[in-house]
């Protein structure tokens, strides 16, 4: 009985060690060609990538041009690029790529998200009242949205809530200001806003038509006080060239172009703005704007 | 077994008893990598390949333990052996087509778990086939693997142009046309056993 019992124990250990043994031999095998393949399959990737990529902001904002900060730092790794090209990360972050690469950056002029327009509510009139989605783009879907000028900023923030970078408030007159520090020019906002009224600028240039109306003529006054009104008085005061009147609107030609104060002097109804980090600055000989609540719903 | 005809045992596994659309095996792949016809094709290709490994490994394998007289670990083997061919597929893929290789994303490793290739393995043991068979068996499985997939894909790429009701569109739309692809195949059934 005692030698019977003994007999299957046996059996039993020898039936666990075959399993383990042959299950340890087929692992074996498989490592052995794993490894061989490892050796043989290698893929080079540059180290340098992860590391650029560390450095980057992890904004992911594509203001450099690839689609995120991955693709940059490959194609930075690869020289294709400039460090300076990344407009979100700050001087010592360029800088300390520029010297992990041993490449000398080249900065590119700041460029910030610009509003042409000054519309709020205290000088542009509403014609109608919309009660719908409170969003830009839904609300221009219905008659351009309700605002007397068709081409105005309709105030319900959509680029305030596209901008990843904290950048874009709305004023208590319902327009956008943009933090020119906070900005990158990732170009979200230009893409969000159905009016197309913004569009990035070089921070230097600090001129600029806060209007996109295309009426002409005073009437067009009723509707907005601080509209274009195509008078052409910057045109002919201005350096040749530099400001036109293109379909109704002075329009400012940048790649001919003085910082100059002049032009905001010369407009009569505050159209043109000297920008100065959010600030739209105006010059003495237009009407100065004291209403602080929004005009009336459609009356005129 | 063996008096079955090789074409047979081919049509069987690629039509008749389609591994996804008869027997439901390998859906996860299906349903996940079948948005584009370009990677559908390539993940069929790469599970196909896979099958064709592991089978040859799993007939093997089944010697092996019948001889050593450990048949319990048929299970258990089979895993590591598919588990080592995904693996070497995965570093081939790697090396050979990065862009492949980001366009299979997580559907790569998941081959490991695919039941059709497990189903595969344990068919072929089960059914008894020899050497050859099983080659032309895994064969037939892949080409109806990636029959399917393609099938799929291609109907999923024109629907993405189709306005179809709000409701269904994506995932339902997906599996109804998977629902409808499988009732097709039933016209198989009448071909063989």
């Amino acid at each position: 009985m005692q030698e019977k019992n003994g007999l299957k124990l046996f059996i039993k250990k020898v039936t666990i060690l075959i399993a383990i043994a042959a299950l340890g031999g087929i692992t074996l095998v498989l490592a052995i060609v794993l490894a061989v393949a490892n050796r043989k399959l290698y893929v080079y990737e540059d180290p340098r990538i992860d590391i650029v990529e560390d450095m980057l902001p992890h904004a992911n904002c594509g203001a450099c041009g690839y689609p995120g900060c991955k693709p940059f730092a490959e194609a930075l790794t690869k020289g294709e690029t400039n460090p300076g090209k990344c407009t979100v990360s700050s001087e010592a972050g360029i800088d300390q790529i520029a010297n992990y690469l041993g490449l000398t950056a080249e900065r590119e002029d700041k460029k910030v998200a610009r509003l042409a327009c000054a519309g709020g509510s205290n000088v542009a009139r509403k014609r109608a009242k919309y009660e719908g989605i409170k969003s830009c783009q839904a609300a221009s879907l219905i008659s351009g949205g309700g605002k007397g000028c068709f081409w105005g900023c309709l105030g319900f923030g959509d680029c305030e809530t596209v901008c990843d970078f904290d950048a874009i408030s709305m004023d208590q007159h319902g327009l956008p200001v943009v933090d020119e520090d906070k900005c990158t020019a990732c170009g979200d906002c230009v893409e969000v806003c159905p009016k197309d009224l913004f569009s990035l600028q070089y921070q230097k240039h600090q001129l600029l038509v806060a209007c996109k109306n295309l009426e002409v003529g005073d009437e067009i006054l009723e509707e907005c006080e601080v509209a274009c009104t195509a008078c052409g008085k910057c045109a002919m005061d201005a350096p040749k060239g530099m400001i036109n009147i293109e379909s109704n609107l002075a329009v400012i030609d940048y790649s001919n172009y003085t910082n100059s104060q002049v032009p905001i002097e010369r407009c009569p109804t505050g159209a043109i703005v000297w920008q100065d980090n959010g600030f739209m600055l105006r010059g003495t000989s237009h009407k100065s704007i004291i209403r602080k609540e929004s005009r009336p719903l459609g009356s005129s | 077994m063996s008096e079955e005809p090789l074409w047979n045992i081919f049509i069987n596994a690629s039509l008749v008893n389609n591994f996804v659309l008869a027997y439901f095996l390998g859906i996860c792949p299906f349903l996940g990598v079948s948005g584009k016809l370009g990677t559908a094709t390539k993940m069929g290709g790469a599970v196909m390949f896979v099958m064709l490994i592991s089978s040859m490994c799993a007939f093997g394998i089944h010697l092996l333990l019948e001889a050593i007289g450990a048949p319990f670990l048929q299970l258990i083997s089979y895993i590591v052996v598919i588990a080592s061919t995904v693996q070497l597929v995965e570093m081939f893929l790697k090396k050979m087509s990065p862009a492949l290789f980001k366009a299979l994303g997580i559907f790569l490793p998941l081959i490991t778990t695919n039941c059709a290739i497990l189903g595969l393995a344990l068919f072929q043991t089960n059914k008894g086939y020899n050497f050859l068979e099983c080659l032309v068996y895994a064969l037939g499985a892949g080409t109806g693997f990636t029959l399917a997939l393609i099938l799929i894909a291609g109907f999923r790429e024109q629907l993405e142009y189709a306005d179809v009701p709000k409701v269904i569109k994506g995932t339902v739309l997906t599996l109804i046309i998977a629902g409808i692809l499988s009732l097709s195949f039933m016209g198989f059934s009448g071909l063989g056993n």
